[in-house]
């Protein structure tokens, strides 16, 4: 078991989210407000834009920090790696492409599940990082998924899990992405059997096989403002219809409007609000 | 062609690319037949050829590539599952309600009956020429489509009828209308509530296994697949648009995407395969149907040995292993 340790600095070199004109990883432009912001004062932010309240993507170890008590998480199932059972190939083999992704992100997948503390209140917690992959599902993020909701049942806990899968589905692996779908749904069919409390929190984007499964089962549907929620990617869409789509479609406050979002919360609440749903489920 | 359901369409559809020298050889074999006269040397030229065309059908379909799998899945002669309601079901008895949006006419439920097993039926549907096409969406699901099929598959449960789903679908509708109300909410729902019935299961891919929108009506206990289908977690042109950045690689994707009946099995991820007859199911119905019926009983009154109680943890163990993974 190992503790998940920040990286902050590294992601932003990653992500290029420093731009050109200004020293590397100390500013960075604000893609909704276009403010030029200092990089610090978005970190100590939560990663949340100080002057527009917009909400930069987070790597899965720095959510684990800012989400669950200091030092409380204990990783699980690290000892689950990706394999190639296609042996994919499409512009680059697939196992190439994943020793890149992980020597790129510092990650042995999409997936970070395990055993933390929410304002003292133990739960399983698990997120899918849209870093790795656009976060898409493949055999092992459904085997962890799956695995912490097995543990989350067996132990009686509250179950997290926090989204964050531009890629859905993964196609590298083909038919045994789209089957992580039925078993990670099994396995929460299973929780609730056993009377569990799944909190599902909705980040930026949460698409696809990740939305048409564990993602949209919470008893609780929680997301972030302004995140892109949907099952069909919105270039796909608007290509079924040739039709112009409206401005907000498939965002979070969409979403809730049609009532597929319970509350949007902004990532300062998320842990206060998290801890009163697990109290008033008698967590 | 040999036989029709009455659905069948009045045009010839032209063979498929790969098909043209059995056209061609069946071709002559209808000018041979259609002497008044037939000397014996004409009748001989007709058994050899009649020899010939089985042997070509086999040369060509016994080594079918991805992309040429998924040309017979999508042929307009396939047949679908309004065919199959006719030819393998002794009785369907519809029932269109969803109870909060409309009758999605993608997905059809209902009772069925086949010889002495009474079933709960859930298939979707594409539509064959262009009119039953728009009315069907091309099987192309909504969100009350699967709302219909968990509501089907509830009642199935409550008494005790297994369910037998065919999946026929190039994927859940991608439509706004769709996103506003809720398609990944009610394909998750689906999974979880199909994980969860404490009656047979048996899911059958009749062509297209069009990924989630496949999915959702195929968590079963037994998954079985006709041999020229496909069942995939994205279509070979979505794929080459997003890996190849174009879709003309469709063949491309089709083959590295593993998603033949063949590779399937291999994968562990169905159960059965059921043969098509020479040539493709569409080159004759009945006899494709006829083996459907045989399959669907078998594996109904496997699962009838099975106590109730232990179909849920069966299903549960079933899914549970899908997955390729190293623990290091
Ligand atoms: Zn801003």
């Amino acid at each position: 078991m190992s503790r998940v340790k920040p990286d902050v600095e590294s992601w932003q070199q990653k992500t290029g989210m420093a731009k050109r004109g200004v020293p590397e990883g100390l500013w960075t432009q604000c893609p909704e407000c276009k403010a030029t912001v200092f990089q610090r004062s978005v970190d100590e932010n939560q990663n949340v834009c100080p002057e527009c309240d917009y909400h930069f993507t987070v790597p899965g170890s720095v959510r684990v920090q800012q989400l669950l008590d200091t030092d409380s998480f204990e990783e699980w199932f690290t000892e689950l790696q990706p394999a190639d059972p296609l042996g994919f190939v499409d512009k680059k083999p697939y196992a190439e492409r994943l020793k890149t992704e992980q020597k790129r992100t510092g990650l042995s997948e999409a997936c970070i599940a395990g055993k933390g503390y929410m304002r003292g209140r133990p739960l399983v917690f698990a997120l899918t990082d849209s870093n790795f992959i656009m976060g898409s599902m493949g055999s092992v993020v459904g085997e962890k998924l799956t695995r912490a909701i097995e543990a989350a049942t067996r132990m009686k806990l509250p179950l997290i899990i926090l989204s964050g899968s531009g890629g859905g589905a993964r196609m590298h692996e083909g038919i045994l992405s789209l089957m992580q779908m039925g078993k990670t749904s099994a396995a929460l069919a299973r929780f609730r059997e056993a009377g569990g409390l799944y909190i599902s929190i909705l980040t930026n984007p949460t698409m696809g096989g990740v939305a048409a499964s564990f993602a949209a089962l919470g008893d609780v549907i929680l997301a972030e403002p302004k995140a892109l929620i949907g099952f069909a990617g919105p270039r796909v869409v608007q290509a079924t219809v040739n039709e112009k789509l409206p401005p907000g479609f498939q965002t979070s406050e969409f979403l809730l409007k049609y009532g597929f979002v319970d509350r949007i919360v902004h990532r300062h609440n998320l842990r206060s609000e998290i801890a009163r749903i697990i109290d008033y489920c008698g967590g | 062609m040999a036989d029709a359901s009455n659905r069948r369409k009045k045009v010839p559809t032209p063979p498929l690319p790969f098909e043209k020298p059995i056209f061609e050889l069946e071709k002559q074999l209808q000018q041979l037949e259609s002497q008044l006269d037939p000397s014996p040397a004409t009748k001989d030229a007709v058994r050899s050829l009649r020899l010939e065309i089985t042997r070509k059908k086999r040369e060509v379909f016994d080594d079918l590539d991805a992309w040429q799998t998924v040309q017979v899945a999508r042929h307009p002669d396939r047949p679908q599952t309004l065919d199959y309601l006719e030819l393998v079901f002794d009785e369907f008895v519809e029932l269109h309600g969803d109870r909060a949006y409309r009758d999605d006419r993608a997905m059809l439920t209902g009772f069925g009956r086949l010889s002495d097993e009474k079933v709960m039926f859930i298939g979707q549907h594409k539509g064959r020429d262009l009119q039953e096409r728009t009315e069907h969406n091309y099987g192309m699901v909504h969100p009350e489509g699967y709302r219909k099929a968990i509501l089907r598959m509830e009642t199935a449960a409550r008494f005790g009828l297994p369910i037998v789903c065919f999946i026929d679908t190039p994927g859940a509708w991608p439509g706004p209308d769709a996103e506003e109300r809720g398609q990944a909410w009610l394909i998750a729902e689906s999974l979880r509530d199909m994980a969860n019935l404490d009656t047979p299961i048996v899911c059958v891919v009749i062509g297209e296994g069009g990924s989630g929108g496949a999915l959702g009506i195929g968590i079963g206990d037994h998954i079985a697949m006709l041999q020229f289908s496909y069942y995939s977690v994205i279509s070979p042109e979505g794929c080459a648009g997003i890996l190849w950045k174009s879709v003309e690689h469709r063949d491309k994707a089709a083959r590295a995407l593993r998603f033949t009946s063949r590779d399937l099995m291999k994968l562990g991820v169905v159960d059965e395969v059921i043969p098509e007859p020479l040539g493709g199911a569409h080159r004759d119905h009945r006899a494709m149907a006829t083996a459907l019926k045989g399959s669907l009983i078998a594996a109904i009154k496997d699962l009838r040995q099975i106590p109730r109680d232990q179909l849920v943890d069966r299903r549960y163990e079933k899914f549970r292993r899908m997955g390729v993974f190293q623990e290091t």
